[in-house]
C-alpha cells in the first residue's frame, strides 16, 4: 500500500519523504554510535528521549497547523493526557508484564487512545470555530486540562481503581497505592523510556502522517486549508476531515507525552502548560509549516540550544528569545527568502 | 453581604482585566495580531512604578505617569523593531515573534531586577471604606481601580469616536490600503495604537500590583492571558466588548473561587469562555463577518 502510494506521488514529494526518513535514520545511527563510544556527554544522552518526544510533538502539531491550517495553542494538553494515562497504565502493569519495552509500548498505545478521546471531545466544540477564536479555545482547553489534572487523584487497591477530584477521598484499602496525587502528579516512575523506543515512535508518527497527507483525506485537509469555501462547495465534509486530523494529531501527542513522562521519575501537570504548547508551535513555525523534516530539525536544535547556551547561564533565555525574533524576521524578509530559495536543490525540479 | 463583597472585588479584578484587554483589542483591531508581549508590558510598567516610588521617592501618581510614558515608548519601539517588518508576513510568524518578544521582556526584567519578588507599595495605601455598619468594606485600591477603569473607558470611547487620530485608527482597522489612499499615515497610526495600549498596560500594572502586591518578572503573563481571554470573550476588536468581557471575567473568576473551588477557578473561567464562543462565535459584542465568495 505504502509503496504504491509513493510511486504515484510526484517525484519531488516522494524524494522529500525518503529524504526525511533517511535523515532521521542516519541521525539515529550517528547518535547511537556516539553514545556507545562515550562521545556524547551524559547531559546530552539524557536529552535524547525528550528530543524524540518533542520531535513527535512537532510532527503531530504540524498535521494540525501545517496541513490542516488551524492554529492550536493547547497541544501540551494532549501531551499531558497521554503522559498521565500512559504512566498510570505502566504503573498498573508493573506486576503483570515484567518486560519493560512491552509495558512501554502498551502504555504508549493506551496514552494515544486516551489523548485521541480527549481530542475528539474537545474537537466537537473547537472545530466549529474559525481562526483566532479556534486558537483561543484550544488555549482554554489546554488550561482546563491542566487544572483538572492538577486536582485529580487516582489510586488502586484490591477492590480496583478509585479516583476523586479536588482532594484525596479515594479511601484506599490498606495495601492500596495512590498513583496520581493531584498537584504532586505521579512520582516514583520507572524510567523505561529509551532512545530506540523514541526513534521507533518517531518513525511510526512519520509514516502515519506521510501516508495520511498523501491520501485522499490528506488532499482534503490541504484543500480545506487553502480554501475552505471552495472545498465545501465540492462536497468535502469539512467537520469530518478536521476532526480526523485533530484526533490523529492528539493521539500522536498522547504517545509522545507517555514517552516523555517515562524518561523522568516525577511528572506534574504544570510541566505541560501554555509555554510548552508554545514551544512546540515554535518548532513547527521555525521548521516551516507543513514541512515535517523542518519541524523535526527545529525541535532538536531548539532543545539542544538552551543546553549549549548554559555557559552563558542567565543570558541563555534572553539569547533564545533574540534568536527566535531574529529567525522570524530573517525568514520573512523578502531578500533573504530569495537567497535561501536559490540554495534549495529541489526548487527547479518542483517548478518543472 | 458577602455576596456583594465578592461582587465588588470581582468588578475590581475585572476592571484590571478590562484595562489590559483594551490594549489587546485595540492592537488586534488595527493589526490583526495577537500581541502576546502585552502581558509583559504590564510587568515592565509595574517595575517602573515600583522603582520610581521606592528608590526615587516619587509621588505614586507621578510614578504611574512616568511608567505610562516609558511603556508607551517601549510599545512604539517593540512595534517598530519586531512587528513592523512583518506587516506582510503570515499571521503565525507575527505570533511567534510576539512570543519571542514576551520571552525577551521577561528575561530582560529577570536580568535587570532579579527574580526575587518585590513587595509593591499600594498606590493609595491599604485603607478601606466601611459601609453598612462595617458589613461591607471596600478597600481604597478597589474603589480606585473601578473608577480608573470607568474613566479610561469613557475617555477611550470619546478618543476613538471623536478625534482625528481615533477616526484614523478605525479607518486603518477597516482597510489599511484605503486608509492610506485617503492620506492617513498608517504606520504612525499603528505606532500610536501600540503606544496607547502600552500606556494602559502600565496603569493596569500599577493597579494589579497594588491589589496583589507581589512583583516578579512573570507577574504579567497570567493576567495577560486572562485579559486576552476577556478580549475574545467580549468580541476581539471591539472596545466596549473588551470592557464588558473584562468585567465579566473578573466577576466569574471571583465567584468561582468563592463558591466552587479556588483550585478550579481557572478551569471555570475558561469553560465559560468556551460556552460563550459556542453560542456567539465572535464573542459577546463582536460582529460576525459575512464571507463573500
Amino acid at each position: 500500500m505504502t509503496m504504491r502510494r509513493l510511486i504515484n506521488l510526484k517525484r519531488a514529494e516522494a524524494r522529500r519523504i525518503y529524504l526525511t526518513y533517511a535523515i532521521v535514520i542516519a541521525a539515529y545511527i550517528i547518535c547511537q554510535v556516539m553514545s556507545s563510544t562515550k562521545f556524547l556527554s551524559s547531559s546530552m544522552r539524557g536529552m535524547l528521549v525528550p528530543i524524540c518526544a518533542y520531535m513527535v510533538m512537532a510532527v503531530s502539531l504540524n498535521l494540525v497547523v501545517g496541513i490542516l491550517g488551524e492554529l492550536s495553542l493547547g497541544h501540551a494538553g494532549f501531551m499531558s493526557v497521554g503522559a498521565f494515562s500512559g504512566v498510570a497504565t505502566a504503573i498498573l502493569l508493573q506486576g503483570f508484564i515484567p518486560f519493560a519495552p512491552v509495558r512501554l509500548a502498551i502504555a504508549m498505545i493506551v496514552a494515544a487512545v486516551f489523548a485521541a478521546f480527549a481530542g475528539f471531545v474537545i474537537g466537537i466544540p473547537v472545530l466549529r470555530l474559525k481562526g483566532d477564536y479556534l486558537a483561543i479555545v484550544t488555549l482554554a482547553f489546554g488550561e482546563i486540562i491542566k487544572s483538572i489534572l492538577n486536582n485529580f487523584y487516582l489510586g488502586v487497591d484490591s477492590q480496583g481503581l478509585h479516583f476523586s477530584m479536588l482532594s484525596d477521598t479515594t479511601r484506599l484499602l490498606p495495601g492500596g497505592k495512590l498513583i496520581i496525587r493531584g498537584p504532586m502528579g505521579i512520582s516514583g516512575i520507572q524510567k523505561i523510556a529509551t532512545f530506540p523506543a523514541g526513534f521507533i515512535l518517531l518513525m511510526i508518527a512519520l509514516m502515519i502522517v506521510f501516508n495520511l497527507v498523501n491520501s485522499r483525506s490528506g488532499r482534503a485537509f490541504m484543500a480545506i486549508r487553502d480554501d475552505r469555501i471552495a472545498a465545501e462547495s465540492i462536497g468535502l465534509d469539512i467537520t469530518k476531515y478536521k476532526m480526523m486530523a485533530f484526533v490523529m494529531s492528539a493521539a500522536l501527542a498522547g504517545s509522545a507525552g507517555a514517552l516523555f513522562a517515562m524518561n523522568y521519575s516525577t511528572i506534574v501537570a504544570n510541566k505541560f502548560d501554555f509555554n510548552t504548547s508554545i514551544l512546540i508551535l515554535v518548532f513547527v513555525v521555525l521548521g516551516g509549516q507543513g514541512n515535517m523534516l523542518g519541524g523535526i530539525i527545529a525541535a532538536a536544535v531548539l532543545t539542544i540550544l538552551p543546553e549549549k547556551l548554559r555557559s552563558f547561564s542567565e543570558y541563555r533565555m534572553l539569547l533564545y528569545a533574540i534568536v527566535l525574533i531574529v529567525m522570524m524576521l530573517a525568514t520573512n524578509n523578502a531578500e533573504i527568502k530569495e537567497f535561501l530559495s536559490r540554495l534549495n536543490p529541489f526548487r527547479h525540479k518542483e517548478e518543472a | 453581604m458577602t455576596f456583594l463583597n465578592f461582587f465588588i472585588s470581582g468588578i475590581s479584578l475585572g476592571s484590571i482585566y478590562a484595562i489590559i484587554a483594551l490594549g489587546y483589542t485595540m492592537v488586534y483591531g488595527i493589526s490583526k495580531m495577537l500581541n502576546f508581549a502585552h502581558g509583559d508590558v504590564i510587568m515592565v510598567g509595574a517595575y517602573i512604578c515600583f522603582y520610581a516610588v521606592v528608590r526615587y521617592g516619587l509621588n505614586p501618581f507621578l510614578a504611574v505617569a512616568v511608567a505610562m510614558v516609558l511603556c508607551s515608548v517601549l510599545g512604539i519601539i517593540v512595534e517598530g523593531l519586531a512587528y513592523k517588518p512583518l506587516r506582510q508576513a503570515p499571521s503565525l510568524a507575527v505570533l511567534i515573534t510576539a512570543i519571542g518578544m514576551s520571552y525577551f521582556l521577561q528575561n530582560t526584567a529577570l536580568l535587570l531586577w532579579s527574580s526575587n519578588p518585590k513587595v509593591f507599595p499600594s498606590v493609595v495605601g491599604r485603607g478601606a471604606f466601611h459601609m453598612f455598619n462595617g458589613n461591607l468594606s471596600v478597600s481604597h485600591i478597589t474603589a480606585l481601580t473601578i473608577i480608573v477603569c470607568l474613566v479610561i473607558m469613557v475617555a477611550l470611547s470619546l478618543f476613538v469616536s471623536k478625534t482625528k487620530m481615533g477616526k484614523a485608527m478605525r479607518a486603518c482597522s477597516e482597510d489599511k490600503g484605503a486608509a492610506q489612499l485617503m492620506g492617513i499615515n498608517v504606520n504612525a497610526t499603528i505606532s500610536m495604537t501600540f503606544a496607547i495600549g502600552s500606556g494602559l498596560a502600565a496603569i493596569a500594572g500599577a493597579l494589579l500590583c497594588s491589589a496583589y502586591p507581589t512583583l516578579m518578572p512573570t507577574t504579567g503573563s497570567l493576567p495577560g492571558i486572562k485579559a486576552f481571554t476577556a478580549a475574545v470573550f467580549g468580541g476581539i476588536g471591539s472596545i466596549p466588548g473588551a470592557f464588558l468581557g473584562g468585567l465579566m471575567l473578573g466577576v466569574i473568576e471571583i465567584f468561582a473561587k468563592a463558591y466552587i473551588s479556588s483550585q478550579l477557578s481557572d478551569a471555570v473561567v475558561f469553560g465559560v469562555l468556551i460556552v460563550v464562543l459556542l453560542v456567539k462565535p465572535a464573542g459577546l459584542l463582536g460582529k460576525m463577518t459575512q464571507e463573500k465568495v
